[in-house]
């Protein structure tokens, strides 16, 4: 297992903070959007791509990347902003977002966007998709990772346990599932829902190597892929994150937790300027 | 709650009762020809040059002639297990890293169970995924959890879903390699086990997306699908007896439907247009090939022989077909009740 270096961190956490700021542009040039959820997600997508994955920029269909599956398309806000902060999509793309003849649509599909592995948004499927591809990569012998970001109200479909048991029984060591905890779907917290908890005990009971870490803490989540990808075991790979809607402005954490929050049109550029503030000290 | 209950009649001892017979069994006659598990083994054949084919199955390998592959193959055969939407879409995420699956299960799991990961994870992409179903239609006794008398219609509206329902061992045959070769997603209908060898005595070979005339007639024109085809050559003999001159088209491929032909054909004067199909009557090739004819100005005196808009009985399969007018004495009379 690699520990990071404190500097490596810091330059994680800039990214972070660039993937947050890019998000919430998106978010005021489309005056809505899931931004709560691209704020919480964006350490997990910092550390994804950035200490973890092996990709080629200039090549996003190289056959030797990691793969990674947005399987909650509508997070696709944040995943646009790490393809900006990775080289993947250039800046200037992101005034296009949610337009019409834009490449980047308000719920991600893989025909639109270059980086977008699946077309996600129907919850429940990335997973299974996943176990298709890592048994094919297997098959081409080859190592590359595949990892499907799923999130805790999308656990409630039936199609994500099948394809838990079934990554369980071939033993898929190169597939890593992210789930987001945000503990917010769209009518209510997820454990009012259908509560999907204790989470940690499901999949280490379905046969997963199972960790549970705080999803905005970088060195945590750091050392979370770490040994996710280091694992010995002939198991798939589970990192819970637990994650806080809104995080990095401080009004919008503050704010009743909602799926789809409301951002007035004068809170874009309040936003952006408390993100800097918080970057810069 | 008993109002319900189906209320049956009491037997009949002048009547035979027919039992319900295997799940699946087969849709041959007595003393046809048949050939066994034309799809498994063709897909063996197949796979002996293309590495990219594997063959995926949701616990149904044996009933859907993917055992053959799986004896083969082993190593290029998944078992799924119980789990329709997981076959589905990991089949896509085989095909989105450069192999050709073929998925195969029974035909009310695909259409009705695993409908939106086909739709979303296979057919939105336009990805090479081979769906290969048995029971299709009206082909066991065992009542509508297994009988799919819709699939034809859920998947007519699905956009990049090229739909295959072959008449027989031949048709499976020769469709294999072609829905391989297909850039895209494929729904075909299976028959499985003994499958009758019907139109190796006509001067017929399966293409994807043609219907091919069988036979001439002056009087009627069959146009149809699936074992309906094998049923129209026969009652086309039966009504040749009554003096009724009876023409057969056979469509393969219910979508995309080749117009052109169906058009050349239905356009002929004088000929009372009858589709027969394995299906309900909504949705399917009837009201497909009814919508061409409209749309092309071509109108024929038109009948649609096929399957109620119904949840069907369950029993035996011979007495199904007679109850439900897709048996050979069905097409017959029907027809000559229509001339």
């Amino acid at each position: 297992m690699t520990i990071a270096a404190p500097g490596h961190n810091r330059a994680l956490a800039q990214r972070a903070y660039a993937i947050r700021r890019h998000a919430l542009l998106m978010g005021k040039v489309q005056g809505q959007g899931y931004i709560a959820q691209a704020l919480d997600i964006a350490d997990v997508l910092a550390v994804a791509y950035f200490h973890a994955m092996t990709y080629r920029p200039e090549d996003p269909d190289w056959e030797g990347r990691d793969r990674f599956y947005l399987s909650i398309g509508h997070y696709a806000i944040a995943l646009y902003a790490v393809l900006i902060e990775a080289g993947i999509l250039p800046v200037e793309e992101l005034e296009t977002y949610g337009g019409d003849d834009s490449r980047l649509p308000m719920s991600g599909m893989a025909t639109y966007t270059p980086g977008m592995e699946i077309t996600g948004g129907s919850l429940g499927q990335g997973l299974p998709i996943a176990v298709g591809a890592c048994l094919a990569l297997k098959r081409k012998k080859s190592s590359a990772f595949v990892y499907n970001l799923m999130s805790d109200g999308e656990l409630g479909e039936g199609s994500i346990w099948e394809a838990a048991m079934s990554a369980a029984h071939w033993k898929l060591d190169n597939l890593i599932a992210l789930i987001d905890v945000n503990n917010q779907q769209a009518d209510g917290p997820s454990t009012d829902v259908l509560c999907a908890e204790p989470l940690h005990d499901k999949f280490a009971a379905f046969g997963w190597f199972t960790q549970r870490v705080d999803g905005n803490d970088l060195d945590a989540m750091v050392r979370a892929f770490d040994a996710a990808r280091a694992h010995l075991g002939k198991q798939p790979r589970a990192i819970i994150c637990d994650t806080l809607m809104g995080k990095g402005v401080p009004f919008l954490e503050a704010r009743d937790k909602n799926h789809f929050i409301r951002v007035d049109a004068d809170e874009w550029d309040l936003a952006i300027a408390l993100l800097d503030e918080a970057n810069a000290s | 709650m008993t109002q319900h209950k189906k209320r049956f009649a009491a037997p009949d001892p002048s009547k035979p009762r027919l039992t319900t017979s295997a799940m699946i069994a087969s849709i041959a006659g007595d003393g046809q020809k048949t050939k066994a598990a034309p799809f498994g083994h063709a897909l063996v054949e197949l796979a002996k040059t293309r590495p990219e084919i594997v063959g995926l199955t949701a616990d149904l390998a044996k009933y859907t002639d993917l055992h053959i592959f799986a004896q083969a193959y082993p190593d290029r055969f998944y078992q799924m297990g119980m789990a329709e939407q997981l076959l589905m879409a990991s089949a896509a995420g085989f095909a989105r890293e450069g192999f050709i699956p073929f998925a195969t299960t029974y035909a009310v799991f695909a259409a009705r169970r695993a409908y939106d990961f086909i739709c979303m994870a296979v057919a939105e992409e336009n990805l090479p995924v081979k769906i290969v179903c048995a029971l299709p239609g009206l082909t066991t006794g065992y009542g509508p959890s297994h009988q799919a008398t819709e699939d034809l219609a859920i998947f007519r509206g699905l956009p990049n879903m090229t739909i295959i329902d072959p008449c027989d061992a031949l048709d499976i045959e020769q469709a294999v390699p072609q829905i391989a070769d297909h850039p895209g997603p494929v729904y075909m209908r299976l028959l499985r086990g003994q499958v009758p060898m019907v139109l190796d005595e006509y001067d017929y070979t399966f293409e994807l997306g043609r219907a091919k005339p069988l036979r001439d007639g002056t009087d009627v024109l069959f146009i149809s699908s699936g074992l309906m085809t094998m049923r129209a050559l026969e009652a086309a003999k039966t009504l040749a007896a009554d003096h009724v001159d009876v023409g057969v088209l056979h469509v393969p491929t219910i979508k995309p439907l080749d117009e052109a032909t169906i058009l050349h054909h239905a356009a002929r004067p004088g000929r009372l247009v009858v589709v027969a199909e394995n299906h309900t009557v909504v949705g399917g090739l009837g009201e497909a090939v009814a919508g061409v004819l409209m749309r092309n100005g071509v109108h024929p005196v038109f009948r649609q022989i096929g399957l109620p808009d119904a949840f069907l009985d369950a029993g035996a399969l011979p007495t199904l077909h007679d109850r439900y007018g897709i048996s050979t004495t069905g097409l017959h009379t029907q027809v000559q009740s229509w001339l």
